[in-house]
């Protein structure tokens, strides 16, 4: 009897262990970052500037967040039609196999690949390209983060949308067939518009992956500090900031790296509960 | 087959029935143009499809070409070589000698010490949510795990940081690795660990404990044995996750360049040791065999957590 307590107790013990780490992480963000925010206030959300010289020092996170946001966004919309592409033909073209067991491992692996081996590849392999095209002197910055984003993030954007494609009812792509619709009309008006908020989901969960994603990143972007001016411009991301800069970060700019990582916690969590709200819905 | 019910999607769209309506007034041009984009959609589609697995095959076919020339046993048993020996070595147009032996005792310390600690607790946090479907409590504990699963990883190395480096080992070590590490490969073992319980039929449960067996054993010793194979999935494929981690351990484990294991010191790791070498003009010869390495090792955790999967399913 007192085994089966202290099992029990175990069990509820573990969970509240979880809650107490996800509330450790929450707090000793916040705690972190308290100093920085005394110093700038909610203006370190709106100022451009990162001067870490000292007697005059000023940190401004919206360089960073701009960045995020961009390559990231530019990454799910590079990312799209590949990733949409393997969800269909996955999910509805062709289900059972060995071309699409083959595809699936492909896809399965790149998700396997580490961060730090994506890098190497964009610097060896596609920063080169980018520069011969011409869109930017050396090849670095945020077009060729992003490229190299869009590829790591296929596995994810293309998994959910996958499944739900394959469950959508054969009653009603048939019902579509037996008017004569051809199949791209039945993926257009029946598949798209059933499965799409389940494809959503899965790209909103793909874009979380894309801003928290650090190592690629900090070896491509060019790690300039300043507002990138467009997609072809060097730029950094929240991550690649910190893994640049927090090694030998004191004072106030180590407290205003954290608030970097708060913030940077914070959009990820947002972007993740939208992801999980909207699948919820489709399976309830 | 629903015959009498109306799909309401298709009904919505106007388009949709003029397209539908195939009457003998629509031309045999606009069917030829409709098969035709079909066609052409089809087609786009399988091509766009396998073009996004030739990163894949470029990225093995580089490593494997650049790197292979340094695979050898005196890679995996020796210390990383420092600049000046690779230096005098690229002149002399050798092979760089040394290997990455100081990064695959890290990895292998920082790794296994991480799973000593996130195996266990995600196996119980599992079977706790597994075994509390409905709790208010479960529902709490299982978003948070969600919510972790999304952390960047980056975030954790600070966390790492914050709650190792400085405070308990007052500097950087292995343990600040490992533990952003295990908070990192938590939410796949609970989660993997929830869903194979689940799976298990309440008949195996109900039939042990009608024969009076106490709760605790008919889960450690009924339960948890049947779904052993989903379970050391979501271990594995945490672990592969984990294993080519490169940006936590630079603020936490940092990296070293000599075999170290005590883990109140830096350490180094594989993945480190990657970043090392690209910032280093001289070794810049080694990130390709150390890639290599890193890579082969990945995605042979990635296969074999698929071969389990597939040979041992949960069966009753």
């Amino acid at each position: 009897m007192n085994s089966e307590k202290i099992f029990k107790y175990l069990l509820v013990s573990s969970g509240v262990l979880m809650v107490l780490i996800a509330l450790g992480i929450v707090a000793t963000l916040f705690v972190g970052s308290i100093p920085s925010f005394k110093e700038f206030g909610f203006g370190f959300l709106f100022s451009t500037e990162w001067d870490p010289t000292e007697g005059r020092e000023s940190y401004g996170a919206l360089p960073f967040i701009i960045g995020t946001l961009l390559t990231s966004i530019l990454a799910l919309i590079i990312t799209f039609p590949f990733a949409f592409s393997i969800s269909l033909f996955l999910g509805e073209y062709f289900k059972d196999g060995a071309l699409p067991s083959f595809l699936r491992s492909v896809v399965d692996l790149l998700a396997g690949i580490p961060s730090v081996v994506y890098g190497l590849w964009g610097f060896y392999a596609l920063k080169p390209l980018v520069a011969e095209l011409g869109l930017n002197a050396q090849g670095f910055g945020i077009f060729t983060s992003s490229v190299i984003l869009a590829i790591m993030i296929i596995p994810y954007a293309s998994s959910l949308g996958a499944e739900v494609i394959s469950m959508v009812p054969g009653s009603l792509k048939e019902a579509a067939y037996s008017l004569g619709a051809t199949r791209f009309e039945v993926v257009r008006n029946v598949i798209v518009p059933n499965a799409g908020s389940g494809i959503f989901a899965g790209y909103i969960l793909a874009l979380g992956r894309a801003i928290g994603e650090t190592m690629a990143v900090t070896m491509l972007i060019g790690n300039s500090n300043n507002m990138p001016t467009g997609i072809f411009d060097l730029g950094n991301t929240m991550a690649s900031l910190i893994a640049n800069q927090f090694g030998e970060a004191e004072g106030l700019k180590y407290t205003a790296l954290i608030e970097i990582g708060l913030i940077l916690f914070v959009i990820t969590g947002i972007v993740n509960y939208i992801g999980k709200l909207i699948m919820k819905k489709l399976s309830a | 087959m629903h015959i009498g019910t109306k799909p309401k999607n298709l009904i919505k769209k106007k388009v949709f029935i003029q397209e539908m309506n195939i009457s003998t007034e629509i031309s045999d041009r606009k069917m030829k143009q409709r098969l035709l984009k079909d066609k052409i959609f089809t087609n786009g589609m399988i091509f766009l499809a396998f073009l996004s697995g030739v990163p894949l095959f470029l990225i093995l076919y580089q490593l494997a070409i650049k790197g292979y020339r340094q695979l050898n046993i005196s890679f995996i048993f020796e210390e990383a070589p420092d600049t000046m020996e690779a230096m005098i070595a690229v002149a002399n147009n050798e092979i760089i000698p040394g290997g990455i032996a100081n990064g695959i005792v890290g990895t292998l310390i920082i790794v296994g010490l991480a799973s000593l600690i996130a195996i266990p607790l995600g196996i119980i946090c599992g079977t706790y949510l597994a075994e509390n479907a409905k709790g208010k409590f479960a529902g709490l504990v299982r978003f948070i795990v969600d919510m972790l699963q999304g952390v960047p990883s980056i975030v954790l190395g600070v966390i790492g940081y914050i709650w190792i480096v400085k405070p308990v080992t007052s500097g950087f070590s292995a343990l600040a690795g490992s533990v952003a590490l295990s908070i990192m490969m938590l939410p796949s073992i609970v989660r993997s660990t929830e869903e194979t319980l689940k799976m298990i039929p309440g008949t195996l449960k109900e039939a042990a404990l009608s024969l009076g067996v106490p709760y605790h054993k008919v889960i450690l010793k009924v339960i948890l044995p049947t779904g052993i194979s989903g379970i050391l999935t979501g271990v594995i494929l945490g672990i592969s996750r984990i294993a080519g981690e490169t940006a936590p351990l630079m603020l936490t484990a940092l990296g070293s360049t000599v075999i170290n294991t005590n883990i109140t010191e830096p350490s180094s790791a594989v993945p480190l040791l990657v970043w090392e070498f690209y910032n280093d003009p001289n070794l810049v010869n080694m990130i390709w065999s150390a890639s290599l390495f890193l890579l082969l090792l990945i995605l042979g955790l990635n296969l074999s957590a698929k071969a389990i999967a597939r040979k041992w399913k949960v069966q009753y």
